[in-house]
């Protein structure tokens, strides 16, 4: 791989022993996957930031390297932590949980990064431009920003985020590529898609079927970006698409080559089998919205549907700490509190310790949710609209 | 035999081999080096102080993390030996600092044969059975 002058001197150690090490790491990634050169970065997002996934080894490595007064170098965000980083003494996680989510914490904020912890950073601040490379990890981040912004990025895993935030630059390969962003395989959707859950329920099915592949879709008559990211973050979870286009949607999709692709067809029948696949429960202990963390618009759309009523289980929204707060402001959490439901913000009901909290079946309206709940969480599953969640509830 | 330098570095010592894949998270344990997956060809065996070798890594990712906390807590292996070392192993022994090659045909490298890494030059050698 080809370096400037200013990158050998990284490697070589004048820029500290962390750098090196760091940039290294950048190095042998990018020999690995043939990147021809370093490319510098307008952002990063960090994955691996709750204690649930990394456990004691990542958060001592995390301390030392930022004992070592390593700074980011570019506008970078972290990935949800597992649990709420103001309220999770009054939501119930537990207190040696939350004292090691919160060294974590620190630790990244001793480097210099922004403790917004969120996968919708694009809706929390940081918001790259169309064609802008990045490196950012967290799988329905890295689908949203690719296909629905165009910016350039492939998935990174935790270390290999850090280490570009602290270089400022990543490997030239892959979906920073102009070429490897072509689509490989059409999707023809021959039905209507109506609630977000219908994007979660379709992105499942997608991305189960075309693993890694760059699907192109077309039949989508139209789409909001909720329902895009419901989409793209239920690909990612089932499979590992981490770049999709929409034929008159998305701003590359009319770029790309589509002629002679392969076609899957997807019409009514397919998405009520996915429907009946992803529920393995029957009446939910709890029902969370927000995978990926809500916007404000469907916090709004919840309140309005609960409002006045009394919840005889709760409900649970997963947001940033910007979107609670633009919640608090319109008065939506006050409104949802009294009905009985909670605005959880920084964390999500993946990463946080569900399972020791009381809960066995979930209910949920995202695709990605669903794919990973009965792992991670040993939760049972009901998957259903928005609707149906609410009224199963009352 | 000639690989492909994964971290820089040159250490000998006695050669530890596994055929199967090693997944570092859930399958070492971070304070002794060693590995305590079940039904592993190593279950039992201690890596510390070895060259480590073995076909690739598998599983969790913050194996990566697994690999730098033994460097830290003193019980990590000399070397590693791969024949191909993803991202998850690369990620682990560059920033542990820990000299690692690839590209190497392990088959003809047998558990406690004595062993030259140099890293540096891309070089592996069996100095003694």
């Amino acid at each position: 791989m080809y370096l400037t002058k200013d990158e050998e001197k990284i490697l070589n150690g004048e820029m500290g022993e962390v750098q090196e090490r760091l940039f290294r790491l950048l190095v042998r990634l990018g020999d690995i996957y043939g990147a021809d050169k370093m490319i510098p970065i307008g952002s990063v997002q960090v994955a691996g930031v709750s204690y649930k996934s990394i456990g004691d080894p990542g958060t001592e490595f995390l301390e030392d390297i930022s004992s070592k007064e390593t700074k980011v170098k570019v506008l970078t965000y972290l990935n949800p932590a597992g649990m709420d980083l103001e309220d999770w003494d009054k939501l119930g996680f537990p207190k040696d949980f939350a004292k090691n989510q919160l060294r974590i914490i620190n630790a990244f904020k001793r480097m210099g990064i922004v403790i917004t912890t969120t996968c919708t950073p694009y809706l929390a601040g940081n918001l790259p431009r169309f064609r802008e490379h990045i490196a950012w990890s967290e799988s329905s981040a890295v689908s949203f920003s690719n296909s629905v912004i165009g910016a350039r990025t492939n998935r990174e895993g935790g270390p290999s985020a850090l280490a570009a935030a602290i270089c400022g630059l990543t490997p030239n390969y892959g979906l920073h590529l102009w070429e490897k962003r072509q689509p490989n395989v059409r999707i023809k959707v021959n039905t209507d898609l109506v609630y977000n859950s219908d994007f979660g329920a379709l992105g499942y099915l997608v991305g189960k079927t075309v693993k890694n592949k760059i699907p192109f879709f077309t039949g989508i008559k139209n789409a909001d970006t909720d329902q895009l990211k419901s989409l793209g973050a239920a690909m990612a979870a089932s499979g590992a698409v981490a770049l999709y286009h929409i034929e008159g949607l998305t701003p590359e999709a009319d770029l790309t080559n589509d002629k002679g692709l392969e076609t899957i067809e997807i019409g009514k029948k397919e998405m009520n089998n996915i429907y009946d696949k992803l529920n393995s429960g029957e009446e939910p202990d709890v029902v969370i919205f927000g995978c990926p963390h809500a916007s404000l618009r469907e916090i709004s759309s919840i309140c309005r549907k609960v409002e006045g009523k009394k919840l005889k289980k709760p409900i649970w929204i997963c947001t940033s700490r910007l979107m609670k707060e633009a919640s608090d402001r319109m008065g939506y959490t006050n409104i949802i509190e009294k009905a009985g439901g909670h605005i959880v913000a920084d964390t999500c009901m993946v990463v946080s310790p569900i399972e020791n909290m009381g809960f066995n079946v979930t209910g949920v309206n995202s695709g990605k949710a669903a794919n990973y709940l009965p792992g991670f969480c040993k939760q049972k599953v009901v998957f259903a609209n928005i609707d149906k969640l609410v009224e199963a509830t009352l | 035999m000639n690989g492909r330098m994964i971290s820089p570095g040159k250490c000998r010592g006695n050669a530890i081999v596994s055929k199967e894949p090693i997944g570092f998270y859930g399958g070492v344990d971070i304070k002794t080096g060693v590995i305590i997956e079940k039904n592993h060809p190593l279950e039992g065996k201690s890596i510390k102080d070895k060259i480590l070798v073995f076909p690739c890594g598998k599983g969790s990712t913050v194996g990566s993390y697994v690999i730098y906390g033994l460097k830290k807590n003193n019980v990590s292996p000399l070397g590693i030996i791969n024949e191909e070392t993803e991202t998850i192993v690369a990620t682990g022994v560059i920033l542990a600092g820990i000299p690692c090659i690839d590209k190497i045909d392990i088959s003809k490298i047998e558990n406690g044969d004595k062993i030259l890494l140099d890293s540096d030059n891309g070089i592996v050698e069996i100095e003694g059975k």
